[in-house]
């Protein structure tokens, strides 16, 4: 979001922010929310409404500092890229998270920004900014996966609106969502030039969400069904077959925030846990040196990827590189995932019920979740196609 | 690639061009053809010292230009593109040696004229063919050092030791006492077993006891950005050699099959380019921060295994002309491996790094 940002301040105006900062979250935020992860329940869950939580969102929206690089006219906090890291830190400081988050904040809004007009900016930004409208996305379909364009939900064009008919699926969220932005066709006779982007109320007659039941137990992903819905055409972003170019820009949104660079070297101590479950030897190491060696090359490698993530982040944010990021981060979240289990032995394999701590149950739901992560947002095997083609410069087979 | 000041990016663009014009794969061909026990031109030496590389992470004070490690990187990385054989790594971190644990008489005596290219130094650790700085037996007694150093680098042509002893770190010139004995290797480069019999041996005192460790640290990262610009190299010129080469009337870029190993390659060596340059960055921001250990071990080990498996990938991709002597290809296979073997393999560099975090 770097490109956001208006201004470059100096090192004094940035000490005077830090303090501004701190002063600012000392006022309003609520203790009880001291080290509690807001950032998961805006994707993973409904809103959570008790009051503190109310008042945190509503602090931070009202000052723009849950979007802080967005431009202050949609209600953005309107900071410099090094003004919203010390925000970051500060924040970090308190130990508090930020409330304003889910797919409006990660995909669709940087996008709207770029491509959207100047009502609709102001119609959809603002309630972003205070995350009072929860989006989703309406992408795939039963048979448009890695074949995206191959999609076949039809919005009929009826003058000043369209009537949309058909089904997306793996609609993250679909369930708590309130709109959903979607790529829709418009034209049959045009694969890619055929798909528009709209913006669809998810409470809009016509409208039915069926929760997915997935191997992990859990049902964060959806089915949804369009049936005669009427979508304004003022609510298309873009020009009609623009669809693909707008979609496109906002799966690189996508992938860099799966991808987690930031999240690898949170959680548990493989090391530590490693040391507890199987023992040590004389000198301190893991009593297993198969799984030392396995634990330190998945750390090694996991600050190798911290370091690339940062690097792509300094090198301009968004671009073909995500795809890397999204190979890599993908397939080391997984790695990491089974080696937990693996040290957990049949302690790490517990399903619910007596006899398991909820760290460990957790665990084995985010092994078998996380399986989805090299499959959405574009498969790794789509992602390796994008960079042999677009940075590599493949041809295509002919 | 890292942000690099305008300086940087000027030394990087001056080292490639004189790597692409006066140093091409072809000068290392006639270089090895030539055989010598140094393994590398002297005049291309001194014509790098004329630019002022040789004192790169030299103080000024002692006639270098103090410009850091991750510009000495970039040279590095470029001139091992072409495999330009020189001692530049070696000097520097005997250099380096030599700064951190030297006196001010020491730094005096020998900085200037490794800055200045006069003067070969080289770092003697290793008494066996697996790296382990643990296993020392050579010792000191009364200023006159003994032991025998295996596969020294450079230590064919090298006047000054900066040996590893039971004690410390010793100082050793070349002369009486010293015995170099070559060996011919896969790469045609100088790794020298020199035995040492009662060499006039001057002490490194400073540094504190960590002194070993930290400027084996620094061999490792320099390491590891001549084995990134070389896994760099081949990865580009396998991708060019696709690119043209027809089979079944389309060229062999257009398999898919093809295109998923090398995008793989790709993000593998993009990895390792970010742990390599977060080690340059390291010894230029903390240097003797205890954090080095392990982001040396991650950026020698990343490189070594992406120059690995690079190194086996341009043979395979490139068929039976890759095969060749008449080819190129095997020059990185064969310089790859000593590389891997220098300073630790992934094995030990894994060890290490858990060792320094506990476990």
């Amino acid at each position: 979001m770097a490109s956001l940002a208006e201004t470059t301040p100096s090192a004094e105006a940035l000490d005077a922010f830090r303090l501004e900062a701190r002063e600012w979250i000392a006022a309003n935020f609520p203790p009880s929310l001291k080290g509690v992860d807001l950032s998961r329940s805006a994707l993973e869950a409904p809103s959570d409404k008790s009051p503190d939580r109310e008042a945190w969102r509503i602090a931070m929206g009202d000052k723009g500092w849950g979007t802080p690089t967005w431009p202050t006219r949609y209600g953005g906090g309107g900071l410099s890229a090094e003004e919203a890291r010390v925000l970051q830190q500060e924040l970090a400081r308190a130990g508090a998270s930020n409330p304003i988050g889910g797919m409006g904040v990660m995909m669709f809004g940087p996008t709207l920004l770029e491509f959207g007009s100047e009502e609709q900016k102001m119609a959809h930004i603002p309630a972003i900014c205070r995350a009072e409208v929860r989006w989703c996305q309406g992408y795939s379909e039963p048979n448009a996966g890695s074949d995206l364009a191959n999609l076949q939900c039809f919005a009929e064009d009826k003058g000043d609106h369209y009537i949309v008919n058909g089904q997306k699926t793996w609609t993250s969220g679909g369930q708590w969502a309130d709109k959903c932005f979607a790529l829709v066709r418009t034209d049959k006779s045009k694969k890619q030039g055929g798909i528009s982007f709209l913006l669809i109320d998810m409470h809009a007659p016509g409208v039915e969400v069926k929760p997915i039941k997935m191997i992990s137990g859990l049902s964060p992903f959806c089915e949804t069904f369009f049936t005669n819905v009427q979508v304004p055409k003022t609510d298309r972003v873009g020009d009609e077959g623009q669809g693909w170019t707008i979609g496109k820009r906002l799966l690189q949104h996508e992938r860099t925030n799966i991808s987690g660079g930031n999240r690898m070297g949170g959680g548990v101590s493989l090391s530590e846990l490693a040391k507890a479950c199987v023992g040590t030897d004389a000198e301190g190491r893991i009593a297993d040196g198969e799984l030392r060696a396995r634990v330190a090359r998945l750390e090694m490698d996991g600050r190798a990827f911290a370091a690339t993530a940062m690097r792509v982040a300094q090198e301009g944010g968004v671009s073909v590189a995500s795809s890397i990021l999204k190979i890599n981060g993908t397939k080391l979240m997984q790695e990491r995932s089974e080696l937990l289990i693996d040290i957990l032995g049949m302690q790490g394999l517990g399903w619910e019920g007596e006899g398991f701590t909820d760290e460990q149950i957790e665990a084995v739901r985010v092994w078998l979740f996380g399986k989805a992560t090299t499959i959405y947002g574009g498969s790794t095997e789509i992602q390796t196609n994008i960079v042999a083609k677009r940075i590599l410069g493949m041809p295509d087979m002919g | 690639m890292a942000k690099l000041s305008d300086e940087q990016e000027m030394l990087r663009d001056m080292a490639q061009n004189w790597v692409r014009g006066e140093s091409p794969v072809g000068a290392w061909r006639k270089q090895r053809d030539a055989d010598t026990a140094a393994g590398y031109d002297q005049a291309v030496y001194a014509e790098m010292a004329s630019m002022g590389w040789t004192g790169i992470t030299i103080a000024e004070s002692y006639g270098g230009s103090d410009f850091g490690w991750m510009s000495l990187g970039l040279v590095v990385e470029e001139c091992a593109k072409t495999l330009t054989a020189s001692p530049l790594i070696a000097c520097a971190i005997a250099a380096r040696a030599i700064a951190l644990g030297g006196s001010a008489e020491q730094q005096q005596k020998y900085l200037p004229a490794i800055a200045s290219g006069e003067l070969v130094a080289t770092l003697a650790v290793d008494e066996g063919p697996r790296h382990d700085p643990t296993q020392i037996a050579t010792s000191v007694t009364d200023g006159k050092l003994t032991g025998t150093k295996a596969f020294v680098a450079e230590g064919d042509s090298a006047g000054l030791f900066v040996v590893a002893a039971k004690d410390g770190l010793y100082l050793v010139e070349d002369g009486a006492g010293v015995t170099k004995s070559r060996r011919h290797m896969v790469d045609h480069r100088s790794h020298a077993e020199v035995r040492f019999d009662g060499a006039a041996a001057d002490k490194l005192t400073g540094g504190g006891d960590a002194l070993l460790d930290r400027i084996l640290d620094h061999a490792r990262i320099l390491t590891a950005a001549e084995m990134l610009g070389m896994s760099q190299q081949a990865f580009d010129q396998t991708l060019e050699y696709l690119k043209q080469r027809v089979q079944f009337d389309r060229i062999l870029a257009s398999f898919q099959a093809l295109q998923h190993r090398m995008a793989d390659l790709f993000g593998d060596i993009e990895m390792t380019r970010s742990a390599v340059e977060a080690g340059l960055g390291a010894l230029d921001s903390m240097g003797d921060n205890g954090d080095l250990g392990q982001i040396a071990a991650i950026a020698k080990a990343r490189a070594n295994d992406s120059l690995h498996r690079m190194s086996r990938e341009m043979i395979q991709l490139h068929g039976g002309i890759g095969m060749t002597d008449e080819f190129d290809a095997g020059f990185y296979l064969k310089r790859a491996r000593p590389l891997e073997a220098a300073w630790g393999n992934s094995s030990f560099l894994r060890d290490r790094f858990a060792r320094l975090g506990s476990y």
